[in-house]
């Protein structure tokens, strides 16, 4: 077995590399753009405006109530269908409904961000003069992102696992290696070691990262 | 000694007419009408849950009033098309739990408003908040994170801060409660400095000390509404309201 793993490492090295390339680049497409979505639909939850507020709200609720496969079919059948002049590649459709599902979790994030800073801080900006949005944006979210910034980091972590499910329509991140490797050799636990290792590391790190970023974060107090 | 200053014959400042708070079903404000004047220092007592909170935040909306009128400058700042922001500039609040911005130097604290809403520039906020720092021994403390201040450190922080944008009134909701006990006297000089220098000053408190010192007029508050109110020495030694013998027997 260890031969097998030796010489899948010799052949296929460059392949499971790329796989971890688009692994990481779909986390980071869905984590960046997701935070942007998150960050305004928490705050549509949050207003006043009754419309806003039910938009975000069943926004959130059907991601986060189906499952993240049932989404990824949907937007890759549907997203052709609906924009045919675009010629959306596969990558593109996967990656949209990868945003929109982190988007949903990340507004999750931002809201209770945003709601664990303490009113006295509004209360404060606002007997000041400060106006409504001067108030959000010098006041809670920099206060709120400082809160949120292990979580966002979790999901990053999180989308980075979740994004397996993509190999499913051949995308080409690290599991669609395993499955092209797989077939194309025949030996099953030996690719499937591989990239459980380079999965584990990646996350491994990624999380300890965060802990110290949190320890870091938590000092500066 | 000299005559007290009749602050009657000065100019208004605040005029509350008929103000009304609800609280859903619960009705905390439940009609008041009372004048402040220039220059005047003026303590709201009474128990918990009597209103004098929920009155204070209504200067300056950060508590909707249900009904009423609040005059402030000639314009009418319970109307809701009136733009509020504008107003409060001119009028300082001072918190329980002083509120400072923690993510903030101290320095940063009190410059971001002046320079934000275009009152002063960088460098006259930047002057103006260093001058306000050292009258409250704080000067040395510019550049770190408030969250290193004491209780009684931030206070007088909270109260530069509303300073720096040069209010017409002070409005302080129970400065002192939430300190140590050994903290509460370097913000009462504060706070007594200011009365002196003629600033218009609104307190809540349950310094009853404090309160009969500095203060050139006394309002008692139960039930929502004033009961009664005087100066100091009238109404913490001859009391005439039974509600407000009967609060003062158990405070003093």
């Amino acid at each position: 077995m260890l031969a097998n793993i030796e010489r899948l490492l010799l052949k296929y090295g460059m392949n499971f590399l790329n796989g971890l390339g688009t692994t990481l680049l779909l986390a980071l497409i869905s984590v960046a753009i997701g935070c942007v979505i998150g960050a305004l639909v928490a705050i549509m939850r949050l207003s006043r405006s009754k419309l806003l507020n039910s938009i975000a709200t069943l926004y959130t609720e059907v991601i986060r109530d189906t499952p993240l496969l049932l989404q990824l079919y949907f937007f890759y059948f549907m997203l052709p269908d609906l924009l045919p002049a675009l010629r959306l590649s596969k990558f593109t459709c996967i990656a949209v409904a990868l945003v929109f599902n982190s988007g949903a979790y990340m507004s999750e994030v931002f809201r209770s961000g945003i709601q664990s800073v303490d009113r006295g801080q509004t209360e404060a900006a606002r007997s000041l003069g400060l106006s409504a949005s001067q108030t959000l944006t010098r006041i809670v979210l920099p206060q709120a992102f400082k809160n949120v910034l292990p979580a966002m980091c979790n999901e990053f972590v999180a989308v980075t696992k979740e994004t397996s499910l993509a190999s499913t329509f051949y995308v080409g991140d690290l599991m669609t290696q395993y499955q092209t490797i797989s077939g194309k050799t025949y030996l099953v636990i030996e690719p499937l070691i591989i990239i459980g290792v380079i999965y584990f590391v990646v996350t491994f790190t990624m999380s300890k990262l965060i802990a110290m970023l949190e320890r870091r974060l938590k000092s500066g107090d | 000694m000299t005559e007290p200053f009749d602050f009657s014959k000065a100019p208004e400042l605040i005029r509350v007419e008929d103000l009304h708070k609800d609280f859903g079903s619960l009705k905390v404000l439940a009609g008041i009408t009372e004048t402040i004047h220039k220059g005047e220092v003026v303590s709201l007592i009474g128990p918990s849950g009597s209103g004098k909170s929920t009155f204070l935040r209504c200067l300056n909306r950060l508590e909707e009033p249900t009904s009423g009128h609040i005059w402030f400058d000639g314009v009418d700042i319970a109307d809701k098309s009136v733009d509020i922001d504008k107003h409060r500039e001119k009028m300082g609040m001072v918190f329980q739990h002083f509120n400072i911005f923690p993510h903030m130097s101290v320095i940063d604290n009190i410059t971001l408003a002046p320079t934000l809403l275009g009152k002063q520039t960088k460098d006259e906020a930047r002057a103006k908040a260093e001058a306000l720092l050292s009258r409250v021994g704080l000067l040395d403390k510019r550049d770190i994170k408030p969250t290193r201040l004491s209780g009684g450190q931030k206070q007088r922080l909270a109260i530069v801060r509303a300073l720096a944008m040069e209010p017409e009134v002070m409005l302080f909701d129970e400065p002192t409660s939430a300190l140590d006990p050994e903290m509460v006297g370097e913000v009462l000089d504060v706070i007594k400095t200011l009365a002196k220098n003629n600033m218009t000053c609104v307190i809540v408190t349950h310094e009853m000390g404090f309160a009969r010192e500095v203060c050139n007029r006394v309002l008692f508050m139960d039930g929502g509404v004033i009961c009664e109110q005087g100066a100091p020495e009238q109404l913490f030694d001859h009391p005439q309201h039974p509600r407000t013998q009967d609060f003062l027997s158990k405070v003093l």
